[in-house]
C-alpha cells in the first residue's frame, strides 16, 4: 500500500474545528509512534483527493468525501479515544481504499 | 529607533506578527517554525487586505449602489468576513491589541471565576476585537484605554457565551468538558429555548428521517456564497433595469452612484450584458469572502495553537470553546434543516422589514446572509434537536432566522463608523455586544466608558469569590 505521510483535516471555512482536529491528530501521532506524518486543515472548498494520503473529516461532511480514497469519519470530532483508535485502524489497513466510519 | 518601534506597533500587520512571534517564543518553538509562523501570520494579514479590497471594488460598492437604485433603500449584507476585513483598514491596529489584551483576560477570567471556557475559535475572536474597537472608538476612547477597555470586553463575551450554550451543549455532546466557542450564541441559546416549547416530541429527532444529504455541497461556501449573491445581484438589477437605468444618461446615473461603471458600460471597449455583469459580481463577492478567508486562516493558525498550549498551562480545569463545526456531526439532518428554515426565516424576516414603516425608526433591509444562516442556522437547528426532536429543531432555527435578521438591524445604527459599507455582522452575540455597548458607548463617553467594561470583566471573578458554591456547576 501507499504508505500514509499526509493527513488531512477539512471543515466548511477551515478555519476552527477542522484545526483543532488537526491539533488533537498530531498529539494522538505522537501516541502511536508515528514519525514523518504531517497534518494540515483545510476548508471544503479547497479539498480535493490529491491533497494528502488520509483525510479526516466529521460525519456531517462525509457524503463529501465519498469518491476519496482513504478517509476516516468522525462521529465525536474532538474525542482523542475515537480519533486514536480509528487512526491506528488506519495505519495497519492494507487496501489503498478505505472509509472508516 | 522609538520612532522606528511605534511605526511597527502602529502598522497592523506587523503587529499581527509581533503577536504570532510572542506565542511562538513562548511555546519555545525552533527556530525555523518561529520564522514561518511570523512570515505566515504578517502574509495572512497583507492578504486579508487584499481580500477586502477586492470585495470592495468587484461587487459590495455596486451592490450597493444598484440597490439602492432599485429600492431607494439601503440593502444590507450580513457578512463577517466582509465588515470585519473593512473595520480592519481603519481600527486595524486597535483590533490587534483589543485581540491579543482580550486573549489575556481570557485566561485570567478562566483562572480565577466559574467560567471556565477558554475561547478557542481564533476567527471570531478577531471579528469581535474589530467591532469592538469600533464601538469603543464611537466611545470616545483611544489608545491604552480602548485596548484595555476592548479587551474586557472581549474576555467577558469569550467565556460567557459558551456558558450560556451550555447546558444544551452537554445534552448534545454528552460531556461537559466541551464548550461552543461561537459568537452566535445568543441565537443557539434562543432556538433551544423556542424549542423547549416541543419538548413532550424530543425523542422523534431529525436523525430518524431520510434527508438527501447531497445537500451538503452547498456546506461548501464558495459554492453557497457565490449562488446566493448571483441571485440577489441578478434580482436587484433586473428591477433597476425594468426602471430605466440602462436608459438614463450613464454621467448623470454615475453621479449618484459612482460604482456602477462596470453595469453602464461607461468607458468599456465591449458592451457587457447587464445579467452578465450580476453574474460576475456575484461570483466576484464569493472571491473576494474566499481571499479573507485564506488570510484569515494563515493568522489564525499561528496564534490560536499558542493560545490553547499556554491557557492549558495557566488554567487548571479549562474548558475549550470550539468553532461551530464541533456539534454538526452529531446530527447531520439537523444541520441541513436548520440551514433551509433559518433562510426561510431570513426571507421572511427581510419581508418584514421591507413593510416596516420607516416613519417609526428608518431600517435598512437585512438580506439573508448565506454563511450565517448555514453556520449558524446549522446549529441552531441541532440546538434545537436535542431540546425538542425535529419540530424543536424547525421551529427553532426559523426563529434564529428571524433573530439574526432584526437583530443586525437594530444594531445598524451603532455601526456608524462602518453604516456605508452595505454589509454587516451577522451572528447574535455581535449584534447584542453590539446593541448594548453600542448604546452604551453613546451615552456614557471616555473613562466612565472605560470603567464599565472593566466591571463587566470582574463581575464573574468578583461573583466567584462572594457568591456561595453551593452549586460548583452554576456557571458551567
Amino acid at each position: 500500500m501507499k504508505e500514509i505521510r499526509k493527513v488531512m483535516c477539512c471543515c466548511g471555512q477551515g478555519l476552527g474545528s477542522s484545526m483543532m482536529v488537526e491539533m488533537n491528530i498530531q498529539k494522538a501521532l505522537v501516541k502511536l509512534g508515528k514519525e514523518g506524518v504531517t497534518a494540515g486543515h483545510t476548508s471544503l472548498s479547497e479539498i480535493n483527493p490529491e491533497a494528502a494520503d488520509l483525510f479526516v473529516v466529521g460525519r456531517d461532511l462525509a457524503p463529501q468525501l465519498k469518491k476519496y480514497p482513504r478517509v476516516i469519519v468522525l462521529k465525536k470530532i474532538m474525542s482523542m479515544a475515537e480519533l486514536t483508535e480509528k487512526l491506528e485502524k488506519a495505519f495497519a489497513e492494507e487496501s489503498d481504499t478505505f472509509f472508516i466510519e | 529607533m522609538l520612532a522606528f518601534l511605534i511605526n511597527i506597533l502602529s502598522t497592523p500587520a506587523m503587529l499581527v506578527g509581533l503577536l504570532a512571534l510572542v506565542g511562538l517564543l513562548l511555546q519555545k518553538k525552533p527556530v525555523e517554525e518561529i520564522v514561518k509562523g511570523t512570515v505566515k501570520c504578517i502574509v495572512g494579514f497583507l492578504v486579508l487586505s487584499a481580500g477586502s479590497s477586492f470585495l470592495q471594488s468587484g461587487s459590495l460598492l455596486a451592490f450597493g449602489d444598484v440597490f439602492n437604485y432599485a429600492f431607494q433603500m439601503q440593502g444590507v449584507v450580513p457578512n463577517n468576513e466582509a465588515i470585519v476585513s473593512f473595520a480592519l483598514q481603519d481600527f486595524g491596529t486597535d483590533t490587534a491589541y483589543v485581540m491579543a489584551l482580550g486573549m489575556v483576560l481570557n485566561i485570567v477570567l478562566a483562572r480565577f471565576s466559574r467560567l471556565k471556557y477558554i475561547f478557542l475559535t481564533g476567527h471570531h475572536t478577531l471579528y469581535m476585537a474589530a467591532m469592538i474597537a469600533v464601538l469603543l472608538h464611537i466611545g470616545g476612547l483611544t489608545g491604552f484605554p480602548l485596548w484595555l477597555s476592548g479587551g474586557c470586553l472581549l474576555a467577558f463575551i469569550s467565556a460567557a457565551s459558551p456558558a450560556y450554550c451550555a447546558p444544551t451543549m452537554e445534552k448534545i455532546v454528552e460531556t461537559n468538558e466541551l464548550g461552543l466557542g461561537h459568537f452566535g450564541g445568543l441565537g443557539y441559546w434562543f432556538s433551544a429555548q423556542c424549542a423547549k416549547l416541543f419538548a413532550k416530541d424530543k425523542d422523534k429527532t431529525t436523525e430518524d428521517i431520510e434527508f438527501p444529504q447531497r445537500l451538503t455541497f452547498l456546506r461548501d461556501t464558495t459554492v453557497s456564497i457565490g449562488i446566493t449573491m448571483i441571485l440577489f445581484f441578478l434580482i436587484v438589477t433586473a428591477i433597476a433595469v425594468a426602471k430605466g437605468i440602462l436608459n438614463e444618461d450613464p454621467q448623470a446615473v454615475l453621479a449618484s452612484y459612482p460604482n456602477l461603471g462596470g453595469l453602464l458600460n461607461v468607458g468599456a471597449e465591449t458592451h457587457t450584458h447587464w445579467a452578465v455583469w450580476a453574474l460576475t459580481c456575484g461570483l466576484s463577492f464569493s472571491g473576494g469572502v474566499y481571499i479573507i478567508l485564506s488570510g484569515v486562516r494563515l493568522i489564525v493558525s499561528e496564534i490560536v495553537p499558542a493560545f490553547r498550549g499556554i491557557a492549558e498551562k495557566l488554567v487548571p480545569g479549562a474548558v475549550p470553546a470550539i468553532d461551530c463545526p464541533v456539534v454538526f456531526p452529531y446530527a447531520p439532518n439537523a444541520v441541513l434543516i436548520g440551514f433551509l428554515v433559518s433562510f426561510v426565516g431570513g426571507i421572511v424576516g427581510l419581508v418584514v422589514l421591507s413593510f416596516w414603516n420607516s416613519g417609526i425608526a428608518p431600517v435598512a433591509l437585512i438580506l439573508p446572509g448565506v454563511v450565517p444562516h448555514f453556520f449558524c442556522g446549522a446549529v441552531a437547528g441541532v440546538y434545537g434537536n436535542a431540546e425538542g426532536g425535529l419540530k424543536g429543531c424547525v421551529f427553532g432555527s426559523f426563529m434564529h432566522g428571524l433573530l439574526i435578521t432584526f437583530l443586525p438591524a437594530i444594531c445598524m445604527p451603532v455601526m456608524s463608523a462602518l453604516n456605508f459599507s452595505n454589509c454587516t455582522f451577522s451572528d447574535a452575540d455581535f449584534s447584542w455586544m453590539g446593541i448594548v455597548f453600542g448604546n452604551a458607548a453613546q451615552h456614557i463617553q471616555g473613562l466612565p466608558l472605560m470603567i464599565l467594561c472593566v466591571l463587566v470583566f470582574l463581575a464573574p471573578v468578583v461573583y466567584n469569590y462572594v457568591a456561595p458554591k453551593k452549586t460548583p456547576a452554576a456557571a458551567e
